[in-house]
């Protein structure tokens, strides 16, 4: 494609052709991704839905399908109210800054192999630099607000978002360590073998806190002291209605979606199959049947909508952490259990413990 | 090897633009009727009569300085966990001395209830 792209642009000037190459891959990336953002806030709706005994959101569209298009468009025509007291300018800054990280850190994510737009070697760094950024959307969105609750579910995340970061990032070391590499692709590729390979298993401490930390980081419940929204109404986004509003909640979403994306690379292999070793060689050879056993998207696909699955299923499951529970779990908790398995992980890969690092 | 960099810049401006642009939108599209009680900041039906930038618990600041000792650490882990098998076990063990004074930081820090959230 990119080949009769380049033979349609001849002649145009070199930066220009890139340029819009790039920019056609962008819209490849962010069309599924806000797709994706979209029908997860239903999802969300009808699951938890489900597992209330109710049905959810089923009258606009066949079985409630265009309910999220219909939000965006009310959203749109809403007023955008600007509160006396706030600070304009850091008001209306503080929803791009939750949403541009919360977009710019899918330029490294491998969708399967080859199909990444930057292929870089600080790819790790690159997005634990972005979901760190995130949180001055929230900070600032509550600051400005001049409101209370605004002000205390800014204090809060931000607490909260910093304890969890550091478990977050310990468990970071962690993959590096065992894959050797800050380039996600190559994190995948060092779990290739069998389900065993995966780090889900010589990682598994590492694995639970770095998903439970992401929840946290998120600002989900149970963690959801941010919002809290049966005791500070809606925390950092009281103040903010129409489409500023509904770019923060996009921001939330694109942030779920990519922490289940990063678990799924990181943990469960990416794109790999989980088939590799115990079926036979022969069995991906097949010609349909073999596609699909074999490595692919679909995987990848697969797996990340479990982990969205298992964000949505806490949600309906348990009630909120109360904030000194919260920062005993992230300090107490999670930075003592990071620290001593990769210890553990340490020696583990200086005696070469087969099977995952011989 | 910089040219790989290029698209993530490019993507940055898009991220932010896909902040701005449906917040335009929503200006150009949306109603614009401010009145007093609009405008003023939700408090539940009162009258908001203080600043609402109060004072808040010391022990924010305290985690802030925890958490910059301990992102450090981690800055400092990155490097070091990338070419853990380049570095022999002189390197490992050096890194482990490390985390040791970190440990023992922690450690004190953890007694003397810089972590209770009572």
């Amino acid at each position: 494609m990119t080949e009769v792209l380049l033979n349609v642009m001849d002649g145009w000037p070199q930066g220009l052709q890139t340029l819009i190459v790039i920019l056609i891959k962008i819209t490849l990336i962010l069309i599924p991704v806000m797709l994706g953002v979209a029908y997860l806030t239903f999802a969300e709706r009808k699951l938890i839905g489900y597992m209330q005994v109710r049905i959810g959101p089923n009258r606009v569209g066949p079985k409630g399908w265009l309910q999220p298009i219909a939000d965006a468009l009310k959203l749109m025509f809403k007023e955008i109210i600007l509160p006396t007291g706030a600070n304009r300018f850091l008001f209306l800054t503080a929803p791009v800054l939750a949403i541009g990280p919360a977009l710019a850190a899918w330029a490294v994510i491998p969708f399967t192999e080859g199909m990444v737009l930057a292929d870089i070697n600080a790819g790790l760094l690159y997005i634990l630099a972005l979901t760190s950024v995130g949180v001055y959307g929230v900070i600032i969105a509550g600051w400005a607000s001049n409101s209370r609750y605004a002000f205390l579910g800014a204090m809060r995340s931000a607490a909260q978002i910093v304890a969890y970061e550091i478990a977050m990032g310990f468990a970071l070391v962690g993959v590096l360590m065992a894959a050797g590499s800050l380039n996600l692709r190559e994190i995948v590729l060092a779990q290739q073998g069998s389900i065993l390979h995966w780090f889900l298993l010589p990682l598994w401490p590492l694995f639970l806190v770095y998903f439970i930390s992401g929840v946290a980081e998120t600002n989900r419940a149970p963690f959801d002291v941010a919002e809290g929204e049966s005791e500070i109404v809606a925390g950092f986004h009281v103040e903010y209605s129409g489409m500023a509003f509904a770019v923060f909640f996009l921001a939330e979403y694109a942030n779920m979606i990519l922490i289940a994306v990063l678990t799924a690379i990181m943990f469960l292999g990416g794109w790999l199959s989980p088939f590799h070793g115990i079926l036979p060689a022969s069995a991906f050879t097949l010609p349909v049947v073999g596609a699909l056993l074999g490595d692919g998207i679909h995987w990848f696909l697969i797996k990340v909508s479990l982990f969205l699955f298992i964000y949505l299923w806490l949600r309906a499951t348990f009630p909120r952490y109360r904030y000194d529970q919260i920062m005993r779990l992230g300090w107490k908790v999670f930075i003592p259990v990071t620290i001593v398995w990769l210890v553990v992980l340490g020696v583990a890969i200086k005696v070469n413990l087969g099977p995952w690092f011989d | 090897m910089l040219e790989n960099y290029v698209p993530i810049l490019v993507f940055l401006v898009i991220g932010i633009l896909f902040g701005v642009i449906p917040m335009l939108a929503g200006f150009l599209l949306g109603p614009r009727r401010p009145d007093d009680e609009k405008l003023s900041p939700y408090e539940c039906g009162f009258e908001p009569f203080e600043d609402s930038r109060m004072k808040f618990d010391v022990r924010y600041y305290l985690v802030a300085i925890l958490f910059i000792i301990f992102d450090l650490e981690i800055a400092f882990l990155f490097p070091w966990a990338v070419v853990l098998d380049e570095i022999g076990l002189f390197g490992f063990l050096a890194m482990m001395l490390f985390l040791a004074i970190l440990v023992i930081g922690f450690i004190y820090e953890w007694k003397k209830g810089a972590l209770e959230w009572e």
